[in-house]
């Protein structure tokens, strides 16, 4: 059976991937979400945001990440009502690799979520955004999105297999749009209010933000060096890709239709 | 004679402790290969439970079971690799098209690309689905869903195929094309496990049947054999006056009445003598009736005087105790 894990994936992926084209209202808000939302923070927000310089070079990672919400709460939604239906029940009476559906559905949250983040860079470059990264920061910055969008989908989709029900995992997405904003991805920690700074402060959030600003623009709004967020950052996605994995196979396996 | 399902004392409740729900409580049953057998019952009789188990989706509590000669906890992968299974919902996905369905499934079954298109294209013919296998599956009628759910099941050909309600929401006319396409592959030499709540479809398509209730098997046989252990024929009598229908109940002894419709039943052997006396009788004692049937009793009246039967048989503490000695 294990030779014929590869074949089981990927026949999966194509699935998944079919289903995310064929839904077109979700897709064309996946798509039209980064370009609305880099206008509106840098041209309706940003005029009156001192974060030292031209706002959207201090906003990029920040967009990113709350598109990264956005599509995992997409992913929540898209499993929750993959397996309320029969066709989960057929797949599992049948003699195929375990992991494979779950896979499927992983890849297929990546590949909306690099597209939505590479939208996000596409605006930002067009309203005026300029890193100063060298090619290799921009490589780390790259493999930051990856392990945060991996880390990001898996969670999803062990909240997908828990809640059950479509409607319940939508309230996923409202979690994980609202959370950014309690750190440093739209301001700075300074400028919040006393009670919010340990918050933004020390939240996984954060990290991630500021190991993207700091690869990008060179420093971090934080004012800690870049590799300490990248150690920091990274050790939480393997903790969040570790624990959400575990779950979502647990789940997976344990679970019934109706 | 082999057997393609032999399940023996098979349990399982949900829930734990005090509040456990007992869904099968023992089941015992055998299908004979290459037949068509039906799982008969109400809604929450277990039927799909059983079948869930038999399908290795989830495990029971206790008990055996062999699917086509494998063991069911021992060897799940041997048995999902001799089965398929189609849902109470059909299961198909709904965002792909017809023939992305079966390519998709043939793929899993791993036939080469080039396989599973031909296959594809054969199955979609067969199951009168041709000219659909480019749409998508959402703008498929019930019946045609079933059919495309039939057609994927039948990709490699399996041993034994699970229908869970395989009828339930179509009309009678995709219902009778269900039928018989059930029927064209139990005469493939697949066998089948169906369940339904319509004792219709378990009387035209099934060779043996089992009747369900709270989680135990109450009778097993033949459509034929279940009539046949319930009673004879019965005269059913119609009257036009009150008065006659009181008089009628007074002189004869009757199996069942119904006051608001004013018929009386009774028992007879069904010839034309019995019903010539019987009505003589009533002519005499001045309650004439105005219509007359002779009726055959229907797998529902067998449904329901067995499950009547057990209800009244076990109220109270009777219950508990006949529970506590079957386990």
């Amino acid at each position: 059976m294990t030779s014929y894990a590869v074949s089981d994936t990927s026949v999966m992926i194509t699935r998944c991937l079919r289903r995310s084209l064929r839904d077109p209202e979700a897709f064309f808000t996946a798509l039209m979400l980064p370009v609305v939302l880099m206008l509106l923070f840098v041209y309706i927000f940003g005029g009156d945001l001192n974060t030292g310089g031209k706002y959207v070079n201090y906003v990029v990672p920040g967009l990113i990440v709350l598109c990264a919400g956005f599509g995992a709460g997409t992913t929540a939604v898209v499993v929750a009502t993959d397996m309320s239906s029969g066709i989960v029940d057929r797949f599992r009476s049948m003699p195929i690799h375990a992991s494979s559906v779950l896979a499927g559905h992983i890849v297929a949250s990546l590949a909306r979520n690099l597209l939505a983040t590479a939208l996000v860079i596409a605006a930002g470059l067009g309203v005026g955004w300029r890193p100063t990264a060298s090619p290799l920061r921009w490589l780390a910055a790259v493999a930051m999105i990856v392990a945060f969008i991996l880390a990001m989908s898996w969670l999803a989709a062990a909240f997908g297999l828990l809640v059950r029900s479509p409607e319940a995992a939508t309230s996923a997405t409202f979690a994980l749009m609202f959370i950014p904003y309690l750190s440093t991805a739209f301001v700075p920690s300074r400028t919040l209010p006393a009670v919010l700074r340990p918050i933004a402060a020390n939240q996984p959030f954060t990290p991630i933000i500021e190991t993207m600003r700091g690869l990008w623009m060179g420093r971090t709004s934080t004012g800690a060096p870049v590799g300490h967020e990248a150690l920091l950052a990274g050790v939480y996605c393997a903790v969040i890709l570790v624990v959400a994995f575990a779950a979502a196979s647990w789940l997976y396996s344990r679970r019934t239709a109706a | 004679m082999t057997y393609t399902v032999h399940v023996q004392g098979l349990r399982k409740s949900f829930g734990g402790g005090t509040g456990a729900k007992v869904v099968l409580d023992g089941v015992d049953l055998a299908v004979e290969t290459g037949s068509i057998f039906a799982l008969l019952g109400p809604n929450g009789a277990g039927k799909t439970t059983l079948v869930r188990i038999l399908a290795t989706l989830i495990r029971p509590d206790a008990g055996t079971a062999k699917v086509a000669g494998r063991d069911l906890l021992a060897d799940p992968l041997g048995v999902r690799r001799s089965i398929s299974l189609t849902g109470q919902y059909a299961a198909v996905d709904d965002m792909l098209t017809g023939d992305e369905n079966l390519r998709m499934m043939a793929r899993l079954l791993h036939l080469r690309p080039r396989e599973a298109a031909g296959r594809s294209a054969e199955l979609l013919a067969e199951f009168g689905l041709a000219d659909a296998g480019d749409r998508r599956v959402k703008t498929y009628s019930g019946g045609m869903r079933r059919r495309l759910d039939l057609a994927i099941s039948m990709i490699a050909v399996p041993q034994l195929l699970f229908l869970d309600e395989p009828t339930s929401g179509l009309d009678p006319r995709s219902r009778e094309q269900l039928w018989g396409t059930v029927r064209k592959l139990a005469d493939e030499g697949v066998t089948v496990l169906l369940t339904t709540q319509y004792l219709a479809e378990a009387d035209v398509l099934a060779d043996r049947i089992a009747l369900l209730d709270h989680g135990r098997i109450v009778a097993e046989g033949s459509a034929d054999e279940l009539k046949s252990s319930l009673r004879g024929e019965v005269v059913r009598l119609q009257f036009t006056d009150p008065a006659d229908y009181k008089r009628a109940l007074r002189e004869v002894d009757a199996l069942r009445a119904d006051e608001r419709l004013r018929t009386v039943e009774v028992g007879t052997d069904g010839s034309a003598a019995s019903v010539y006396r019987l009505l003589g009788q009533l002519q005499a004692a001045g309650a004439p009736a105005a219509r007359v049937s002779v009726e055959r009793p229907s797998l529902d009246d067998v449904f329901l005087s067995l499950t009547e039967n057990l209800t009244s048989a076990n109220t109270g503490d009777n219950r508990h105790e006949q529970n506590a000695s079957a386990r």
